[in-house]
């Protein structure tokens, strides 16, 4: 009795450790394949695609690429992504850093209230504010400008970056700001010289963490900015979807020169970006 | 004077590796560290959020405001055509996003997590990659899918047909009664990788002795798992829920790239997200009253609901210690 319940399990067993795979690579093969298809169809020309939509480049061809960066202006909405999403991390960053230091470690009267405020913007669905957003901007001028764009992404990336970087403030010990304090260091040569050395990897989570949705954000500048010569990838792409909607070559090139950014950056910063992306658990 | 002496009194004694509570540095010093991180986000984002209820209650003509109104712009929103068949046919949609999304993703993404921890080969590569889709643009995301999807060159179609079942070839965005169900899927694609990174990290913070522990007392596997990793797992099924439910109230860019600005076809994958920027930017001449009073509307829902679930999901962890 023992022995065939025992061979059942055992048969059991191998089941799963073939299906399993198959279930875990299969799913795999489910993510990759429509990339897999963005990247050589925009090896191919149109009239290849059109004949059979699956099939590999017979020549590689990289006229796709050459249009869309020059004649579908992918040159200009990179340049202007990449100016508006490092920019604006570099100011989220560059502020919510000293908060961050302050809230993480003193405490202070109404420390707890500014905590609080802070961290509410995880919650809360900014969109909402887009008409007062846009009149205040028209305000200053700033409406169809990248500096504009670049406060409101800055501000949406402050909530984050001080919830990361007090976290981590407060889990430093405290030997040695107390030496440089002993040594007659002031406040701001502390930060500077000794915690903001210390918060180094924080700081890489919180930029590259925040650089994703920034590079992917379409509301904001679809509303903000008129001029297609501010435009960033995003908005430029439902231009561009219009114009080339029969070159589909061209279309999968624009789709990828948008998108491999991000791939090279996950992929070289994986750890930081699996942290940003864990990092609210349990603390919601 | 109540407030400093018991910090200077651990100045005095400072705890053991931790700075946090020593007197603070004076005011001023304080204010010039907070103030600029305080003040771009109070201005350019707190402020503004908290003017659109202010709008709400105003008449508008174009980006002028006029005199106060009371709920008049309310009315509007729900009682005039089309905004008050559109209105509850997108919070309809929304809805059955996110429960949708949420009973594929919490499934799978829970499978794969499990699956995943007890895998050794290409581990780290199964995990990137399964994550990989949820750093695209929702947009970009959306344009591929539309791409792959289309009825007469898309590979899903000339597929069908390849293998002869022409009859499953159809206009899969084209056709009311697939074009949502399909945004659903697609949505998933996007964003399993999430959940699964979730309930990955809510699983390796399990000690392994107590899996083993109930091993000792005769449970299997699956009664391991169903009373001992599930229970465990509760915040992060709230978080997960929480986030999911946020994020399924603010979809614009999928949609737009699948369905259009006005959600189509006949707007059949129309969501909120959609209705609120064609109503503020697209809409009559006191577009800006009227879709502020949306604002309002939205702003009550996403964070009512996520703040009600909170507080509810943290009853049922102190429940279960």
């Amino acid at each position: 009795m023992t022995s065939i319940s025992h061979r059942a399990g055992t048969r059991k067993r191998s089941a799963a450790a073939v299906a399993i795979p198959i279930l875990m690579w299969g799913y795999a093969a489910i993510v990759l394949a429509p990339l897999l298809l963005v990247v050589l169809n925009s090896f191919r020309t149109t009239r290849e695609i059109f004949a059979d939509p699956i099939g590999l480049p017979t020549s590689l061809s990289f006229e796709s690429y050459t249009t869309a960066w020059n004649e579908a202006s992918f040159s200009q909405y990179f340049v202007n992504s990449l100016t508006i999403t490092v920019a604006s991390v570099v100011l989220a960053t560059g502020t919510a850093v000293f908060a961050a230091y302050a809230l993480g470690r003193y405490k202070f009267r109404g420390s707890t209230l500014l905590s609080i405020f802070f961290l509410s913007g995880l919650l809360l669905p900014f969109r909402l504010a887009i008409m007062p957003l846009f009149l205040l901007l028209e305000n200053l001028g700033l409406i169809d400008s990248r500096i504009g764009l670049i406060l409101v992404y800055a501000a949406t990336g402050v909530p984050f970056s001080v919830f990361i970087l007090s976290a981590y403030f407060r889990q430093l010990p405290s030997e040695l700001t107390e030496a440089a304090r002993i040594d007659g260091a002031g406040e701001f040569k502390i930060f500077g010289r000794v915690m903001l050395p210390l918060v180094r990897p924080a700081l890489a989570t919180v930029a590259v963490f925040q650089f994703v949705p920034l590079w992917n954000d379409f509301f904001f500048p679809l509303v903000l900015l008129r001029s297609t010569d501010k435009w960033t990838l995003p908005v430029g792409m439902t231009r561009f979807f219009g114009e080339f909607q029969a070159d589909w070559s061209t279309l999968f090139a624009g789709i990828l020169i948008t998108l491999l950014p991000l791939v090279i950056l996950f992929l070289v910063a994986t750890k930081q970006i699996i942290a940003g992306l864990t990092a609210g658990i349990g603390k919601m | 004077m109540a407030v400093t002496t018991p910090s200077t009194e651990r100045q005095v004694r400072p705890k053991p590796g931790k700075g946090v509570g020593r007197t603070a540095p004076p005011w001023k010093t304080l204010a010039l560290f907070l103030a600029p991180a305080f003040l771009l986000y109070a201005i350019f984002m707190v402020f503004p959020l908290a003017q659109a209820l202010f709008f709400s209650l105003f008449e508008w003509k174009g980006t002028a405001r006029g005199g106060f109104v009371g709920l008049h712009n309310f009315g509007e929103l729900f009682g005039r055509f089309p905004l008050n068949e559109q209105l509850p046919r997108d919070l309809l949609h929304n809805t059955i996003f996110f429960i949708g999304t949420m009973a594929i993703q919490v499934s799978l993404g829970l499978l794969f997590a499990v699956l995943l921890q007890g895998n050794r080969f290409g581990k780290q590569f199964l995990r990137t990659t399964y994550v990989l889709p949820f750093m695209i643009s929702p947009l970009v995301v959306g344009y591929v899918w539309s791409l792959i999807l289309n009825p007469t060159f898309g590979p899903v179609n000339t597929t069908l047909k390849a293998i002869g079942l022409d009859a499953l070839a159809r206009p899969w965005l084209g056709d009311p009664t697939t074009a949502f169900p399909v945004v659903i899927l697609v949505n998933v694609w996007f964003w399993l990788g999430f959940p699964l990174l979730l309930f990955a990290a809510g699983l390796a913070a399990i000690p392994e002795d107590y899996a083993e522990a109930a091993s000792i007392d005769g449970a299997g596997p699956w009664q391991t798992f169903r009373h001992v990793t599930m229970p465990l797992l509760t915040p992060v099924f709230g978080t997960v829920a929480i986030l999911t439910f946020i994020r399924a109230f603010n979809v614009f860019g999928l949609v737009w790239a699948l369905g259009g600005v006005d959600g189509g076809p006949a707007g059949a994958t129309d969501v909120l997200g959609l209705l609120f920027y064609r109503t503020a930017f697209r809409g009559g001449v006191d577009a800006f009253g009227v879709a502020s009073a949306l604002a309002v509307v939205m702003f009550a829902i996403i964070f009512g609901i996520s703040m009600l679930a909170r507080w509810w999901f943290s009853r049922l962890e102190e429940g279960l210690t």
